[in-house]
């Protein structure tokens, strides 16, 4: 069954990939701090744009997937992996998941020879354009075709799409529609449809819906192509989530040792008590499983190897292993990690916003038993 | 000069064209005298300095060309800790002496550490080691000791000095396991059979010409042993389905009638956990490779056992009536543990030695979070007092 042989994978971090972490990391400690992003939370401004344009453009952190001819930097999943890593340690407010990754890999799955893919993609590689995928962030890899969203005997598009990732800052919407023809994907533009912003679980990625009324679209890809294309976008979306979700859980670790080095009860560190330290190494225990499978699942979707497969472990391990890890912080910080000040709840929002996206964590134990011939 | 795994492909190629197999043991020698034994240890001692990373090259090279190999599985001990204390801590002529035999399986090691009052806190050791002439006499008892039935030497640690704090007094030595006054009682353990023992150490004389290091310097030589087990524990590649978890999947997948919705969901968590794990593992070996080994091994030491312990439990649950049964319960002095090749009932018995056999659980997290993440220890009440004034 699984036993095919598969590439040795490289699960380490290059140097290239570690020059890259140490700019983002660089980047994102200049300008998301944790107190500034609290400051920005209830703001009419939650996303950092200013931000997004540095880590998109000057960084070239939005192009990392796109082929150098279409644009882009010409890197692979593993790059974007750690991009998404730092993203995670910092719940910076910004795209990257709607616009580098969602929108972006849709628009790889089409003929790159397709006048929208020439015009678009190097926008959106550059930082110029950021980009959504219109469809609900909880929809797994595997899941039928959307049918939500309809083309018009005009050409236009009509329908609903509720919590799209991203789509509050995104100018180009990526929309999967049905039509006569059969399932296509279409290029529109933001400001031809109605996009509301939802009261959002994660206060640092918004949802949005979004609501087209024979919104003018342009055609990209059709067909079994336009099927796959959706199915990539969302199965690299979930695989490189894994690496966020690492991230989340680094920082869940990091910052909760460095707090109880530093807080006395008892007349020493609470640190210090075996009770606390067990659950601290069981969270370190379960941070390199996490950044196991993520970087499998990273290197997978680079090489083109035992995707489905490497995507529905680290999904299966990582997203539960995130939650758990923030909870577990919010708890060994006591009753300051139940404040709005310490930023504990940001990245709790995050970690159960991220369980829920592209499948639940049940959804791939389901769906990796069918891979892996586990029947019921 | 660096030795390069094109250096070593020559090497085993020529090596294999000159020697024939007929003769085992003759074999094994030539192969440690020509420095493919270890590839990392020094010229004249089985090796030629060359990187440890290639040893699994050499190995898969002899082993794909049938060649005999010095069972490793037999001597766990001496070839994963006995050996690397040596090459630290030995005279030129102890290195000379052992070596050799212990690679080649000729003389297979035990290691005569915990003792019934020290188990994991090893430093409290009471076996004593008193100073006579040209040797020391040695009397106490040991405990866990895996293998000592079919081992010819021991390493082993006692107390030489009582008055002073506890990791002072100790001084390491190798002891002859067939010296007048060394007594194995087998312990028979909850799988029915005895793998381990309790060493009887009855005025045994060990000459000085067997310590290792210097007198009140066993704990350092003793650390080195430890380190050595847990880097042993860390294994090799395994494929995917490779470990336990493919003993119960093929059940499944043979077993339709066996099937419940609850035992699918546990199934596939732990097909989920041990796929991570075993990707955990090639990462370590890969930081290994790279030469920067990470401080991971000791963590999924702790996930291997739990994961270990939930899985053979599970097995038991899916085989039903079947599940009552067990085995094998005769009394059987055993070589090697074999996961694989025994009964459910075995395997989930067996498996609850995992979380306490080379460091338990409890100790392994108090390393990560001292070591790996830097936190205080507790107090120790211990630290400056003589070892002869500590509870006991």
């Amino acid at each position: 069954m699984t036993s095919t042989e598969l590439p040795t994978p490289d699960l380490l971090y290059s140097e290239v990939e570690e020059d890259l972490r140490s700019s983002v990391r660089d980047l994102l400690t200049d300008r998301a701090a944790p107190a500034a992003l609290l400051a920005r939370v209830e703001t009419a401004e939650p996303y950092d744009l200013k931000l997004w344009k540095t880590l998109a453009a000057d960084l070239g952190a939005a192009g990392l997937m796109v082929p150098e001819e279409l644009g882009g930097h010409g890197a692979t999943a593993r790059e974007a992996a750690v991009v998404l890593e730092e993203l995670g340690r910092s719940v910076a407010p910004v795209p990257f998941l709607g616009s580098a990754v969602l929108a972006t890999t849709a628009l790889l799955g089409a003929d790159s020879a397709d006048p929208v893919i020439g015009e678009l993609l190097p926008r959106l590689a550059g930082g110029e354009l950021t980009g959504a995928l219109a469809v609900p962030l909880t929809t797994a890899p595997g899941a039928e075709f959307p049918a939500t969203v309809t083309v018009n005997a005009d050409g236009t598009l009509s329908g609903r799409v509720g919590t799209v990732v991203d789509a509050s800052v995104a100018e180009l919407l990526v929309v999967p529609a049905t039509g006569p023809d059969g399932p296509g994907l279409y290029a529109v533009e933001a400001a031809s449809a109605t996009v509301t912003e939802l009261v959002s679980l994660d206060l640092t990625r918004r949802v949005a819906d979004v609501v087209l009324e024979n919104a003018p679209a342009r055609r990209f890809t059709s067909g079994g192509q336009a099927v796959a294309a959706l199915d990539n976008a969302l199965t690299t979306a979930a695989g490189l989530l894994a690496s966020e979700q690492t991230g989340l859980t680094d920082w869940a670790l990091t910052t909760t040792v460095t707090y109880l080095k530093g807080r006395y009860q008892f007349g020493r560190p609470v640190g210090g008590f075996q009770s606390l330290k067990h659950r601290l190494a069981n969270l370190y225990t379960d941070l390199v499983n996490a950044r196991a499978t993520a970087r499998y699942a990273a290197d997978a979707l680079a090489g083109g190897f035992d995707v489905p497969i490497a995507v529905a472990v680290a999904q299966a391990r990582a997203a539960p292993i995130a939650v758990h890890a923030v909870e577990e912080a919010i708890q060994l910080h006591g009753g300051i990690g139940m404040t709005w000040e310490h930023p504990a709840h940001l990245y709790l929002k995050r970690a159960k916003s991220d369980e829920l996206a592209f499948g639940t964590p049940g959804r791939h134990r389901a769906r990796l038993a069918d891979l892996v011939d586990l029947p019921a | 000069m660096t030795v390069t795994a094109e250096d070593l492909r020559g090497q085993v190629e020529r090596f294999l064209a000159a020697h024939d197999t007929t003769d085992r043991m003759e074999f094994l020698r030539a192969r440690f005298d020509a420095g493919l034994a270890w590839v990392h240890f020094p010229e004249g001692l089985g090796g030629q300095g060359a990187p440890r990373a290639l040893q699994p090259g050499v190995d898969a090279a002899f082993a794909a060309a049938g060649a005999p190999d010095n069972d490793p599985r037999r001597n766990v001990i001496g070839l994963g800790m006995a050996a690397p204390t040596i090459l630290a801590f030995g005279t030129p002529e102890q290195k000379q002496r052992y070596l050799r035999p212990l690679w080649t399986g000729e003389e297979v090691w035990c290691q005569l550490f915990s003792e019934p009052g020290a188990g994991s806190d090893l430093a409290a050791l009471a076996t004593r080691a008193v100073r006579d002439g040209d040797d020391w006499i040695v009397t106490g008892q040991k405990v866990w000791t895996s293998g000592a039935h079919h081992a010819q030497w021991a390493i082993l640690v006692t107390r030489t000095d009582p008055d002073v704090p506890k990791h002072q007094g100790m001084t390491y030595f190798l002891c002859d396991m067939t010296a007048p006054g060394v007594e194995v009682r087998p312990l028979r353990q909850i799988t029915g059979e005895a793998e381990f023992n309790e060493v009887f150490l009855t005025e045994v004389r060990i000459p000085d010409s067997l310590r290792i290091g210097a007198v009140g310097e066993g704990w350092k030589v003793a650390q080195t042993t430890l380190m050595n087990e847990r880097v042993a524990i860390g294994g090799s590649a395994v494929p995917r389905e490779g470990g336990l978890i493919g003993l119960v999947a093929k059940t499944w997948r043979e077993r339709p009638e066996l099937r419940t919705p609850e035992l699918r969901d546990r199934l596939v968590q732990h097909w989920v956990e041990s796929e991570a794990l075993r990707l955990a593992g090639s990462r370590l070996r890969q930081q290994l490779t790279a030469g920067a080994p990470g401080p991971e091994g000791s963590a999924m030491k702790v996930a291997f056992s739990e994961l270990n312990q939930q899985l053979t439990g599970l097995e038991i649950e899916l085989l039903g009536e079947e599940g009552l049964g067990y085995d094998d319960w005769t009394f059987r002095r055993s070589e090697v543990v074999d996961f694989t090749s025994r009964e459910p009932g075995y395997r989930y018995l067996r498996a609850k030695g995992n979380s306490i056999e080379g460091g338990t659980s409890e100790v392994l997290r108090n390393i990560i979070a001292e070591r790996v993440l830097g936190l205080p220890s507790e107090p120790r009440v211990d630290k400056d007092v003589a070892w002869k004034d500590l509870p006991r």
